[in-house]
């Protein structure tokens, strides 16, 4: 037997995410912004709503890193509050987009036939409308706030991974072992959750981890557009909607939050292609 | 193919259908309504507004009568323009949009393309690596970050542009380079994936084996066959790009019809929402069969009366 072999299959993809530099550079970083905005409220002394309007709107200083904003909130600490909203945002949105689209996905893979194309019609639908306009129309309708938020992005998310999935299963339930359980009278249930899914399971976490920063850039993207978190609460794009009002006179507020941003997203993207060359070799690197 | 172009336009009325219906119940079910913003008019005032645009009739009828006006070619008059017509304002706005999403989807296909296939006909090299990590850094710079910081730049810093406004060629430029740089990204990462994946087929290696020169078995033979990935995501990016961007519009100041679809959704001008939405879902489906087309074209393994 080959030693190869008898390394696990996970840590073999852990082995080969190692090799990928870039999605390393972004796992550290994506831990050093992650720890910074779970650590935030024992990191600063200030809060993210303590207004001082006598200081407002100095420059990078060593009282305030980052500077202040104009109604005097240091602008290091609404940075890692915001964080915590927009990776908040990112991770739960995802959730949801999990929640719903792999057993849809599965299912429909599974079942096949009627169901199936009835099923992937009603995706391709929803996937056809002009969707950036629907998560407007719907901030605009439930109103403004966190779970309207929520609900909107995951509202589209979850196509994605649905069409994946079932793409997958398609694949994975032609092979002998599904038919070894058929046999075996194993119930479809079973089948699906003990054979099917642990085999689609790399591929989801890859999306997963490509779903997490377009949630992101979605929620900042409403942030900015004035429909998404409502102050005195803040997120990244909240921030940088701040910050281009006052561009001319105070850039820090812009670039600051740009950065904490940009950097965010190469991480998680970066982590996202390494995973998929560690979890699925067969698949190509740039779709 | 003229069966298969009719067959896609009648597949195409549901899903319209559809959207207007979502749309409309969405708008009219949601609190606020089309006067709410202005100084508070009186009973009797909002009254007569809301009679002489027929919104105190019942909903369904208004929606049956909005449908049966949409058969004719009648988008109803702006709620919030007195006197001009939802068509009226479309047309109005749509050139400059169009304008500056054609510059944009040319750049990027003129960048992203290219910078695709050099990066695979060197893979793995530094030319491929910095490519490749210019193409990420395009994708992690969405919109509304990267034109405000070409703006404090270009414009503000260094004054090589005017920061705001749609009026000489130079104006242009910045909004252009804003708007391109994501889908140019995203090409140059499809580009160089299916460049790779079609190096391995075998009319590549034919092609190389008759001796065809370099260039010709990759442009001819390879490119070709590489462009399909591409064409199918270019044509929804083109009804995307071309119907405007809310953000390149509103930090830029350009009167497109983007920023003005922002505003109708905020001020609850149903008809401008209705028309826009409208609008919108046509350019995409028209795009997509254009796509279809294409790939068709370019690629004749893909039996077009086959394919649904």
């Amino acid at each position: 037997m080959n030693e190869a072999d008898s390394i696990s299959p996970w840590a073999q993809s852990w082995y080969r995410l190692k090799q990928h530099r870039m999605a390393m550079l972004g796992l550290i970083l994506l831990s050093i912004i992650g720890l910074l905005c779970l650590i935030a409220p024992w990191l600063t002394s200030y809060t993210y709503r303590e207004q001082n309007i006598d200081l407002g709107a100095i420059p990078p200083c060593a009282e305030h890193w980052l500077g202040t904003d104009t109604l005097g909130r240091d602008l290091f600490t609404r940075i890692l509050y915001g964080g915590r909203i927009s990776f908040m945002v990112g991770l739960i949105a995802t959730a949801v987009s999990l929640l719903i689209g792999v057993p849809y996905g599965a299912l429909s893979g599974y079942l096949g036939g009627r169901t199936d194309r009835f099923m992937m019609r009603v995706v391709e639908i929803i996937y056809s409308l002009p969707y950036t306009i629907f998560v407007i129309l719907l901030m605009v309708v439930v109103g403004r706030g966190l779970l309207p938020l929520l609900l909107a992005i995951g509202a589209v998310e979850w196509l994605a991974m649905a069409r994946l999935v079932r793409g997958q299963v398609l694949a994975v339930k032609e092979q002998e072992f599904v038919q070894a359980a058929h046999v075996l009278g194993q119930s479809n249930f079973k089948i699906l959750s003990k054979h099917i899914i642990p085999n689609v399971l790399g591929t989801v976490i890859v999306c997963a981890t490509l779903t997490v920063p377009s949630v992101m850039l979605l929620e900042s993207f409403l942030s900015f557009l004035g429909l998404g978190i409502q102050a005195p609460m803040t997120s990244w794009g909240d921030l940088i909607k701040d910050g281009v009002v006052t561009l001319e006179e105070y850039p820090w507020m812009l670039i600051f939050p740009s950065i904490f941003f940009s950097v965010t997203l190469f991480s998680l993207n970066f982590l996202g292609d390494g995973l998929r060359d560690a979890l699925d070799p067969r698949v190509e690197a740039a779709r | 193919m003229l069966s298969f172009i009719i067959k896609r336009i009648l597949e195409a009325i549901p899903v319209l259908l559809i959207i207007i219906t979502a749309t409309f119940f969405m708008i009219r079910l949601a609190p606020g309504g089309p006067f709410d913003a202005e100084r508070a008019l009186t009973e009797e005032a909002m009254e007569r507004l809301n009679a002489y645009y027929g919104l105190d009739k019942p909903l369904f009828e208004q929606y049956t009568q909005y449908l049966g006006n949409l058969f004719r070619g009648d988008l109803g008059p702006s709620l919030k323009y007195p006197g001009f017509t939802v068509s009226e304002i479309i047309f109005e706005k749509i050139p400059i949009s169009m304008e500056l999403g054609l510059y944009a989807f040319c750049l990027a296909m003129l960048f992203g393309v290219t910078a695709g296939v050099c990066a695979s006909l060197r893979p793995n090299t530094w030319l491929d690596y910095s490519t490749m990590s210019f193409a990420m850094t395009g994708i992690c710079l969405p919109s509304f970050v990267l034109g405000p910081l070409l703006l404090l730049v270009f414009a503000l810093h260094f004054e090589w542009f005017n920061a705001s406004g749609w009026m000489s060629g130079t104006d242009k430029i910045l909004p252009t380079i804003t708007l391109a740089v994501y889908l140019a990204a995203t090409l140059a990462r499809i580009t160089r994936g299916s460049m790779l994946e079609v190096q391995s087929q075998d009319y590549m290696r034919t092609a190389k084996a008759k001796g065809l020169p370099g260039w010709r078995v990759h442009f001819i033979h390879g490119l070709r066959n590489a462009l399909l990935p591409v064409v199918s995501i270019s044509g929804p990016a083109l009804a995307g790009l071309i119907s405007g961007s809310f953000v390149v519009e509103t930090v830029y100041h350009i009167p497109g019809l983007g920023r003005f679809f922002v505003q109708a959704a905020f001020n609850r001008d149903y008809s401008m929402i209705l028309g826009t939405v409208l609008f919108f879902a046509v350019l995409i489906v028209m795009f997509n069969l254009l796509v279809d087309i294409v790939l068709a074209w370019l690629n004749p393994r893909i039996k077009i009366t086959q394919s649904t």
